[in-house]
């Protein structure tokens, strides 16, 4: 199912003394979401993705703006009618229903033409259990259940009446690290089987770099960009998303253009070619500082570290923005990160400026 | 860790004091009490042991009366009670505005003096020559012919000594289901939303397994409240109980005890014994089928 | 089924669902609130214009103070309040002393069989005060305690209740706050009051008021353990009213001093509104 989202707006209304201003959790979105995709939508605690889902889901009405699931308007269709599957990030599993009852649940609201039989309900939960692999748990109680099985189980009551959108709230979040790459894995897997638009939110953005067709990248009720993982981590479309993008994260130091080239500190580091004169916020991504002895950029040489196949280093810089900064170089390259100094050379693609002001990329 | 038994005996030496003399050696008193048969007070001699007090007690008609009254008092106060605060509690949870005023409002009636209001109840229910009282006159609008309900029918007596009851306990039923309703994780109800369910089923399906072991201590510590109904039938009726035909298995007691019949520690003793037993039958009744139908705790 | 009609019905449902909800509470509300206005309206009616309304009217255009001046001249309400507040201030403050220090040394203090007497502290929440009662009548009645304040109060000190509640919270605080006190050599005394108690304030605040409602409303050992008028508490007073006072048709100086009796509580209630809810709420009973 196509999702389009027109303008879609939600504020909540200041309470109290305590937090006397509205608050805009998400800011006139304006977006289509392709059917079949499973989509990241990521952002830091707060930025509203939450409250995204919940409009989604119907459980919020927006204040303004309006939801289509394909050519239907669903905007005031109350929870209740609009069909959709939610897994909660404490799984909201009944602890006092097994399994079985928890997953056919859903089923049993069914009424008029859609009412099914008890062996119907039956049959469709033994398959939604099968596509999570949990045939063996059917007649447990949720308590008796680890965090991944119990997980697997919201997500089959999820997918139990085939709903129309998946919506998946920091689905991983509660699980220990192995279990979460093993987790997410299956949830690629299981999207791909059932071919449900997926809408997945995480703060975690590796995680929704690796599994996502899209994402959707948001701060503080804006939605700052979509599009494919790579193609936004390649082409941030102002500093918060380069930052918020990548392990480890992108380094910031503040520069200057002059005549066509790239300053930091004195050092022409890049020719940038027709861009405004004037200061600049630099991002550089740890893969693209390249050692060479004639490289233009001279940083001081803190330490090496070599993590099994990547050799990182720390280093410093006048221009960084912090102490020291991360970079990641070719195994091959590890001879020539000797001495307290080091020359290097920029990987263009791979270097980003950004206005001063509004943080808005410029594109050179 | 290093052991202070003398220190520690001296700091529970009023609470033992105090606890021994008003709590234990009267349960084991009134035991002997009441097995004690022809016990005169003057004397402090009896004429022998055995079970003459409770032969008595179960013969004599106040007791019986007592005994149904305070029967038909807690089968009606204590489902319409419970029923009605889960009603009014699930109102409650769903409202924001004024729900705290609203809140105040219900626990009134728990920082009152049962005395005190019930004169209030009497005069309103109250026929007398110069007036048929408000809640008459209100039947009346509906066509009914006026009822002294504080010395009429026995009916009638019946029904304001429910209502006083059920206005009464109302504060404390009121406050702990709210407080179990708060305690239910809100993400059930959402979860439950989006899969659908409608309201009726939300309630039965979600909220009412979520709650059994409040309603369960609820209905328990009802029972045993309705059980020990005195002072509101006093408020109504006056002390004088066994005229007024609404005795309760404690008035009888106290009046066995002390008062216009009074005099009979015996007598009294063997009824209250009879109360507690009572009471103890239907704690573990409760227990044991709260125990198969409470899913979880 | 079309959309829109869904939308229509859920948010007309909703409405209604709304409408209904708050008619019920407010339906309630006025069942709660209507005896007290009864009892204000009616103490300020006079006695003429009280017993000449046949049909009782809802409000009243010349109030009077009269009923006031009648329940403390006419009965002697003033003691009876004056009895009230010597025995609630004497019955709390002699539980919290007991209570304070069971609760320590429950919580803090060990000792041989400490497990097995809290066990039996325990069991001794399921006996019913109207069984005991009997005995502790006779004893008073035995030690010529009758119509006299020890005889009061000595029986109403003691509840278990309270101990659990206090010692749970004592149990709260961490045990390195006590060894930092013994390491610098205080007392458990000093460490309890100093302390303890400060911590715990909430919870004794709690137990306070718990008590004084409970005082307060105290009616059958009261009852029970005073004949003269001189040991009268408030509930034996509304009762002796009811009998005797007055002259018995005297509506609205009966209510006057039902007024007069209720309104400490519900003041006290109001300053304290939030502690009294919680502290019920944790798991006190009435009576």
């Amino acid at each position: 199912m196509k999702v389009t989202l027109q303008n879609l707006t939600k504020i909540f209304p200041g309470r109290g003394r305590k937090n006397p201003q509205p608050v805009r959790a998400v800011n006139s979105f304006t977006l289509e979401i392709p059917d079949g995709k499973l989509v990241g939508l990521l952002g830091p605690s707060g930025c509203g993705k939450s409250t995204m889902l919940n409009l989604l889901s119907g459980l919020l009405e927006p204040t303004e703006g309006r939801i289509f699931f394909g050519d239907d308007d669903v905007t005031g269709l109350p929870a209740e009618h609009r069909g959709v599957g939610l897994v909660f990030q404490n799984y909201a599993l009944y602890p006092h229903l097994t399994v079985e009852q928890n997953i056919t649940f859903p089923l049993e609201n069914l009424r008029g033409k859609d009412r099914l039989t008890k062996a119907q309900m039956a049959e469709k939960a033994r398959q939604a259990a099968s596509l999570v692999q949990i045939q063996h748990l059917m007649e447990r109680k949720p308590g008796e259940l680890s965090g991944g099985q119990q997980q697997r189980v919201a997500i089959a009551r999820a997918l139990v009446k085939m709903p129309r959108i998946l919506l998946l709230d920091e689905p991983l979040s509660n699980l220990d690290a192995r279990l979460r790459l093993q987790t997410r894995e299956e949830i690629r897997r299981i999207q791909k089987q059932t071919g449900i638009t997926t809408v997945f939110v995480t703060h975690d953005q590796e995680e929704a770099m690796s599994i996502c067709d899209l994402i959707l990248v948001m701060k503080e009720g804006d939605l700052q960009q979509m599009g494919h993982p790579q193609q936004v981590y390649d082409d941030p479309a102002n500093l918060f998303v380069a930052k918020f993008l990548g392990t480890p994260p992108i380094n910031t130091f503040t520069g200057t253009v002059r005549s066509g080239g790239l300053y930091l500190g004195q050092q022409r580091v890049l020719e940038v070619g027709e861009v405004p004169e004037g200061d600049v916020e630099v991002a550089i991504r740890p893969e693209s500082f390249v050692p060479e002895e004639t490289g233009p950029l001279t940083c001081g040489l803190d330490r090496v570290e070599v993590m099994g196949r990547d050799v990182s280093a720390l280093c410093r810089h006048g221009s960084f923005t912090g102490e020291t900064f991360r970079i990641i170089i070719d195994a091959d390259d590890r001879q020539k990160l000797t001495g307290s100094t080091v020359n290097f050379r920029l990987k263009p693609n791979k270097v980003f400026l950004f206005r001063r002001d509004t943080g808005e990329r410029i594109r050179f | 860790m290093e052991q202070n038994n003398r220190k520690a005996w001296l700091y529970l030496l009023p609470a033992m004091a105090f606890l021994g003399a008003f709590l234990v050696y009267p349960l084991v008193d009134v035991l002997v009490y009441s097995f004690e048969e022809g016990f005169n007070f003057a004397s402090q001699t009896c004429f022998g042991i055995g079970l003459y007090n409770y032969r008595y007690v179960l013969s004599d008609p106040y007791f019986l009366q007592a005994l149904k009254n305070t029967l038909i008092l807690v089968l009606i106060t204590v489902p319409v009670s419970t029923g009605l605060a889960l009603l009014i509690s699930l109102g409650l949870s769903s409202i924001g505005k004024l729900r705290q005023l609203y809140q105040t409002i219900f626990f009134l009636p728990y920082v009152t003096n049962t005395l005190a209001v019930g004169l209030v109840f009497m005069i309103l229910f109250k026929k007398t020559p110069y007036s048929d009282g408000l809640a008459n006159l209100v039947l009346g609008l509906f066509g009914a012919a006026p009822v002294d309900f504080i010395s009429g029918p026995y009916w009638a007596k019946m029904l304001v000594l429910s209502l006083y009851t059920i206005w009464i306990v109302m504060p404390f039923k009121i406050l702990i289901l709210t407080s179990a309703l708060a305690g239910v994780n809100p993400t059930y109800y959402a979860a439950a939303r989006v899969d659908g369910t409608g309201r009726l089923r939300i309630f039965t399906k979600i909220t009412l397994p979520m709650i059994s072991p409040t309603v369960f201590y609820l209905i328990i510590t009802g029972f045993i409240g309705a059980f020990k109904a005195y002072s509101d039938a006093v408020a109504l009726f006056g002390v004088d109980l066994n005229a007024a035909g609404m005795n309760t298995l404690v008035g009888y007691v106290y009046d066995m005890l002390y008062g216009n019949s009074g005099g009979y520690p015996s007598y009294a003793s063997a009824a209250a014994m009879l109360l507690f037993a009572i009471v103890l039958t239907i704690t573990c009744i409760n227990l044991l089928v709260s125990r198969k139908h409470i899913h979880y705790v | 089924m079309n959309y829109e009609t869904i939308q229509r019905r859920t948010a007309l449902a909703r409405r209604i669902g709304k409408g209904i909800t708050y008619f019920l509470l407010t339906l309630w509300a006025i069942a709660v609130l209507f005896p007290f206005y009864w009892m204000v309206l009616t103490s300020v009616k006079s006695y003429g214009a009280y017993n000449s309304e046949w049909v009782p009217k809802l409000y009243t255009l010349s109030p009077t103070l009269e009923n006031y001046v009648n329940a403390f001249s006419a009965v002697p309400l003033g003691g009876y309040f004056l009895n009230t507040i010597l025995f609630t201030l004497g019955t709390t403050a002699l539980m919290l002393f007991v209570t304070v220090l069971a609760a320590f040394a429950f919580a803090r203090l060990n000792f041989r069989g400490k497990n097995l007497v809290f066990t039996g502290f325990l069991a001794l929440m399921m006996i019913p005060t109207e069984l005991v009662v009997i005995t502790n009548f006779v004893t008073i009645t035995n030690l010529d305690l009758r119509n006299s304040f020890p005889g009061l109060i000595l029986p109403s000190v003691a509840s278990v209740f309270y101990i659990y509640l206090l010692k749970e919270n004592f149990s709260q605080i961490p045990d390195e706050l006590y060894y930092a006190a013994k390491v610098d050599g205080t007392s458990d005394l000093r460490y309890l009051t100093r302390v303890m108690l400060p911590i715990c304030r909430p919870t004794l605040i709690t137990i306070t008021i718990l008590k004084v409602i409970e005082c307060w409303n105290s009616y059958v050992w009261p009852r029970l353990i005073t004949d003269d008028q001189a040991y009268f508490l408030v509930s034996n007073g509304i009762q002796e009213i009811r009998e005797n006072g007055f002259g018995r048709e005297n509506i609205p100086a009966m209510m006057a001093a039902v007024v007069v009796i209720s309104l400490p509580l519900i003041v006290l209630f109001l300053m304290f509104r939030k502690k009294i809810m919680a502290g019920v709420a944790r798991g006190g009973t009435k009576g």
